[in-house]
């Protein structure tokens, strides 16, 4: 028997639960079959992944509430924690494709029998009319398509209903990846269409409130800044059929009460907690803690080469020397991530990324180093963090602020309001030792590269710039990790990283996912947002 | 004085209210362009690129000199546009429609808990002045007014909610298992009456119930006070001696005479009670999750969205200089007393 | 003189409540200045094998997540939050009654720019502005205490303006008028000076409000900057630990702040009684 069909079964035997429309949910809704209640610190502020201005937790309307072309494999990690396989495509709205035998372009196959909610046939227009918009719109959705080399109208061709073409302007290994990312979703188009103006042909205002698509949930209900809830689409059928028929999303700003939630059984799922929640809540046993170590990513304190002293590579390396990474890890990140610290060697023998950098807690070497730099007496520098993560950046600072007073060196700290944060940290670069946490979609050390390290990158607020980085960034990030000049490249780049440290890692962070113990089917995905398509509840 | 010059003075006053309106508009503008962080950056997502950042800005309007901005900025304002929000995308004034229910629900509540404290305090302690009652009550409100409310909140949470489990969860205007009910005024309680509801009126009360005394707390001082004096005063005039002298029951001097008297006083610091409540109840939204306008004023100035900081402010603003008009225009038409050339 | 001390006397002894403020009142200002002396732990050093340990007789109040001493933090504290509230309540103070007392003083224009100045503050929600102004001018210390001092303003001078408008009629100014005497002379050593009494109730009934403010802006992370100690930051801070059970690192600088305030607003009152009997309400 196919899953699909048996949770059919089963649904239909438990499922004297099907309610069409409650008011009120019995009580201890959590303890329910069907309904999965999430607890989130943020919603989302637009139900269209494409508009501009659309905040990360939106992400999660594309990802449940619409369909794309191909989505991604799923595999598991060795703790049994599930995540989603950047090799391995499958079908969603494409029951098929092709690529052409020069290479050129890929012919899908749209799925028979898959409809929208409203009942009407998926068809290639459709697909056609959301790529347009994608490639059309500018801004975020633009840039994304584009990094598959999709950046024009002219590419797309419906052939006919069931057949859709895209014209490939050069040959990419991330084209078909770039398809099931959660940005090129598929419109019914009949629907926006209707609903379009002249003055706004894509129907941005319309689908910023309304969705419009046939994704594997349809949306019962929306009230920005407090909850959204999805309905099942039984008649979905571009994949496994959902293991819960209702999803509430509740919105609640306190991290301490998202977790007392899910300690007195009123939630299913607690995202976003402070990694001492986490600690405390696997130390119990009562939770399954889903932790995936976050792909390319990495808490960090950057150094800013126009700030007079980090100009000098010896008191980067002194200040490396002297972070306090142990106590860091364990009264600020409360272990819950993968140390970086304490590598055996200045030359890297793999080009495993992230690996732990040569550095270690050494005082007195960051003493002679700073001797040795002409900064004995040391000297004053401003320590930034973001304070919308001041949870773990700040006591992370208090404790670096101590450790740097050892070797001399007087840090005072500054809290920087997130709206700030990305003007001064990252525009304006202006920051001259700051906490860093960013992470890279594209699971590369080059990729990491190209947007930290290489020059005026909106992410190099080091305002760090090496021409030999330049050069083996350039080089490396376009070829097949198998290519043989792939590997000895990289090594050489990461000896720079480790030598010249303009950037000190300390951990790569865990994306941390608390649920009840009746609660499976928990992914990891890079979007970071919860597909909820796959989630399964044991009934109580 | 006749009619007429009632009129004349009601005008009058609204004339006077002008030059506030203008100073208003003028300072919100100032201070929400001064706000740090620049939205286009911060609206031009992860990847963004310098091009894209200006083309937002432009987009945004931000290019534009501040006197531009000002002169654009009065010109939707006239036409009654607060613009739209930069976070939400939503038109600032249907946000704030959105909201306003939910902080008045509670903002009223909260009134009511402080009247039905304060006032029989306030009586209790003008009826014998001096006393360890006087003290008592005393002692009482200027506690109230000292309790920082986001210490008191957050441990009336911890105790009712978490370790005692009598309170429901801090989760905004309804339960995790209730939603909301077909809207018609707005207030969850009233619409699930109105819906012949009483579970969900229950519900959407017991979520009220713990921010509204945080929130009323705060208020018992100014009202107990005002009914204290106001009584003593009344309460030592002499129509209330002739009355006493005439052998009238007590409790009928008190409540139909004296209390009747003094009730104008008392409604005054009322109205100004409530726009206090209304404004500064930011710190209680923030506690207890709830959807309101003040935790909106918060998010926005979080994500410097100026367009929603300033829609609000000035929302406010103007909410309170109509309600202190409204409060001015009723004394004079209450009391004959009050005429125009006071 | 005799007269104000047996006034005095009078209100203490009728006033218990008054005497315990002021007493809290003086154990408060001897721990702002002497804080560094009293403290038994560095409140700025962390201590990795101490780290959120319960009240204890080493560590009366706990240790926080570094392993800080709450007991020395919330001590070395006051000082911080009362400068901030007296400097604040100054500011208002000389700039409000000065303002105030020119526009009651010589009416016409500058009453009216004062008037219009003072509501237009007054109409803003107080808390929201304070909150704007802080944010956008700077999320320092001293902005805490400027926009503090803004949102204070309008209380003074309307004050000011009142008391100085009933007096400048008097007889005694009509008779010092005569005697030769400048407008602003006259209302510098004449008028001013017999304000301060009423300005003063306000000041104290003011402190009270000025902290809870000042509290509340940090509260939302406005201000302070770590690893400063400061009440309202640390209630903040400690508000995540309380569901995990690590209840006292909100609740003793909560308490700390609670008491601050009640002994100010007790000592209002109290002083209200001594200098204006006749306005107790």
């Amino acid at each position: 028997m196919r899953r699909r069909d048996f949770i059919k079964t089963v649904g239909v035997a438990v499922g004297a639960s099907a309610i069409p429309f409650l008011r009120h949910l019995p009580a201890h809704a959590a303890g329910r079959g069907d309904t999965l209640v999430v607890v989130t610190g943020n919603g989302p502020n637009s139900m269209d992944i494409q508009r501009k201005g659309t905040n990360r937790p939106a992400y999660q309307i594309a990802v449940n509430l619409y369909d794309r072309l191909v989505g991604y494999g799923t595999k598991t990690l060795e703790d049994g924690t599930m995540m989603y396989d950047y090799q391995k495509l499958e079908p969603e709205v494409a029951e098929s494709w092709e690529v052409a035998a020069d290479g050129m372009s890929i012919s899908f196959k749209i799925r028979d029998g898959a409809t929208f909610w409203d009942g009407s046939p998926i068809t290639a227009q459709d697909v056609k009319w959301s790529f347009d918009r994608a490639v059309s719109l500018g801004g975020f959705p633009t840039v994304q398509m584009k990094a598959g080399s999709l950046e024009k109208p002219e590419q797309f061709e419906a052939v006919d209903d069931k057949t859709f073409v895209i014209k490939l302007l050069r040959k990419s290994k991330l084209t078909l990846p770039d398809l099931g990312v959660p940005v090129p979703i598929i419109f019914n188009s009949k629907v926006a269409k209707a609903n379009a103006t002249a003055d706004d042909p894509w129907a941005t205002e319309f689908l910023h409130r309304t969705p419009a698509g046939g994704g594997a949930f349809m949306l019962e209900r929306w009230e920005p800044g407090q909850q959204t809830v999805y309905t099942r689409y039984d008649d979905w059928k571009n994949g496994d059929l959902p293991g819960v028929k209702r999803v509430i999303i509740r919105e609640i700003p306190s991290a301490s009460t998202r977790r007392a939630l899910l300690e007195r059984g009123d939630a299913d799922v607690s995202l976003d907690l402070p990694p001492k929640d986490f600690a405390e809540l696997q130390k119990s046993g009562k939770f399954t803690i889903n932790a995936a170590p976050i792909e390319n990513s990495l808490a960090a304190i950057g150094l800013n080469l126009t700030f007079e002293p980090f100009k000098n590579k010896l008191v980067r390396q002194a200040i490396a020397y002297s972070v306090p990474y142990d106590q860091i890890f364990k009264q600020a990140a409360f272990e819950r991530g993968i140390p970086m610290w304490g590598g055996k060697s200045f030359t890297p023998a793999t080009i495993e990324w992230p690996q732990p950098f040569p550095y270690d807690t050494d005082y007195d070497k960051a003493k002679s180093l700073l001797q040795e730099a002409g900064y004995a007496d040391g000297f004053d520098v401003p320590l930034s963090f973001n304070l919308g993560l001041a949870q773990w950046s700040e006591p992370m600072c208090l404790l670096l602020q101590e450790s740097l007073a050892k070797v001399g060196i007087k840090a005072t700290i500054d809290k920087i309001p997130g709206a700030n944060w990305r003007t001064a940290a990252l525009v304006e670069k202006k920051l001259p030792m700051h906490v860093k946490n960013f992470g890279g979609w594209l699971n590369y050390p080059d990729y990491y590269s190209f947007w930290v390290y290489q020059k005026d990158r909106l992410f190099n607020s080091m305002n760090y710039h090496n021409e030999e980085v330049e050069k083996l960034t350039d080089l490396t990030l376009h070829l097949e990790v198998d290519d043989p000049q792939y590997e000895p490249n990289i090594k050489k780049l990461l000896t720079i990283f480790f030598d010249e440290v303009p950037l000190i890692p300390i951990y790569q962070p865990y994306l941390d996912v608390a649920t009840q113990k009746s609660v499976t089917g928990y992914e990891y995905y890079f979007h970071r947002q919860l597909d909820c398509r796959s989630f399964k509840k044991a009934t109580a | 004085m006749n009619g007429n010059g009632k009129l004349r003075m009601i005008i009058g006053r609204l004339g006077q209210s002008i030059p506030s309106v203008i100073g208003i508009i003028i300072v919100t503008f100032v201070l929400t362009r001064a706000l740090p962080g620049d939205p286009a950056v911060y609206f031009a997502g992860p990847a963004a690129t310098p091009e894209s950042i200006q083309q937002i800005r432009e987009s945004l309007g931000l290019d534009k000199s501040w006197p531009e901005q000002f002169l654009l900025y009065v010109r939707d304002l006239a036409t009654g546009d607060l613009g739209v929000s930069i976070s939400t995308g939503f038109p600032v004034a249907e946000e704030l429609l959105r909201r306003l229910p939910a902080s008045l629900e509670l903002t009223l509540l909260a009134l009511i808990f402080s009247i039905s404290v304060a006032l029989p305090l306030g009586i209790a302690a003008a009826t014998r002045p001096n006393t360890w009652v006087d003290q008592l009550c005393r002692l009482i409100v200027t506690a109230g007014v000292s309790l920082p409310v986001f210490f008191t909140g957050l441990f009336m949470v911890y105790i009712f909610y978490y370790l005692l489990g009598i309170a429901p969860s801090p989760l905004g205007r309804l339960d995790i298992i209730y939603l909301s009910p077909p809207q018609v005024t707005g207030f969850y309680t009233i619409d699930a009456l109105l819906d012949g509801d009483l579970e969900l009126f229950g519900a959407a009360l017991a979520q009220l119930i713990m921010p509204a005394v945080t929130l009323g707390t705060f208020t018992l001082a100014p009202l107990a006070r005002m009914t204290r004096g106001a009584m003593l005063q009344v309460l030592s005039s002499d129509f209330i001696r002739t009355a006493r002298a005439s052998g009238l029951k007590r409790s009928t001097v008190l409540y139909t005479y004296a209390f009747r008297n003094a009730l104008l006083p008392i409604l005054t610091t009322l109205g100004m009670v409530f726009s206090f409540m209304l404004g500064s109840n930011v710190l209680v939204e923030k506690v207890f999750a709830w959807p309101g306008i003040g935790s909106f004023a918060i998010e926005a100035l979080i994500v410097s969205d100026y367009v929603a900081v300033q829609g609000f402010v000035l929302a406010m603003a103007l909410l309170y200089v109509a309600l202190n008009l409204t409060i001015d225009i009723l004394y004079t038409l209450v009391d004959p007393r009050v005429g125009l050339d006071s | 003189m005799k007269e104000f001390f047996k006034h005095l006397r009078y209100v203490l002894t009728e006033n218990p409540v008054t005497l315990i403020a002021g007493g809290l009142f003086l154990t408060l200002v001897v721990i702002a200045i002497a804080g560094p002396v009293l403290v038994p732990y560095d409140p700025l050093a962390s201590n990795a094998s101490q780290t959120l340990k319960p009240p204890s007789w080493d560590h009366w109040f706990g240790t926080d997540q570094l392993g800080r001493d709450v007991f020395s933090r919330v001590l070395i504290a006051t000082r911080l939050d009362l400068a901030i509230a007296v400097s604040a309540v100054a500011i208002s103070f000389v700039v409000g009654s000065v303002i105030g007392a020119l526009a009651g003083f010589f009416g016409g224009w500058t009453d009216r720019v004062v008037g219009r100045l003072t509501d237009t503050i007054m109409a803003f929600p107080l808390f929201v502005l304070a909150m704007g102004i802080v944010a956008a001018m700077g999320n320092t210390v001293e902005n805490i205490v400027y926009a503090t001092a803004i949102i204070n303003l309008p209380f003074y001078a309307r004050v000011a303006r009142t008391e100085v408008n009933v007096r400048r009629n008097a007889d005694f100014v009509l008779a010092a008028r005569l005697a030769g005497n400048s407008s602003l002379r006259l209302l510098a050593t004449h008028i001013y000076p017999n304000t301060l009494p009423p300005m003063m109730v306000q000041v104290s009934l003011n402190m009270g409000w000025a902290i809870l403010n000042a509290a509340g802006l940090s509260f939302i992370g406005l201000g302070v900057r770590p690893p400063t100690a400061e009440w309202g930051i640390m209630v903040a801070e400690g508000a995540g630990y309380i569901v995990s059970g690590e209840w006292w690192l909100a609740l003793f600088p909560g308490a700390a702040l609670m008491l601050a305030v009640f002994c100010f607003n007790l000592l209002g009152d109290g002083l209200r009684d001594l200098i204006d009997p006749r306005r107790r309400t």
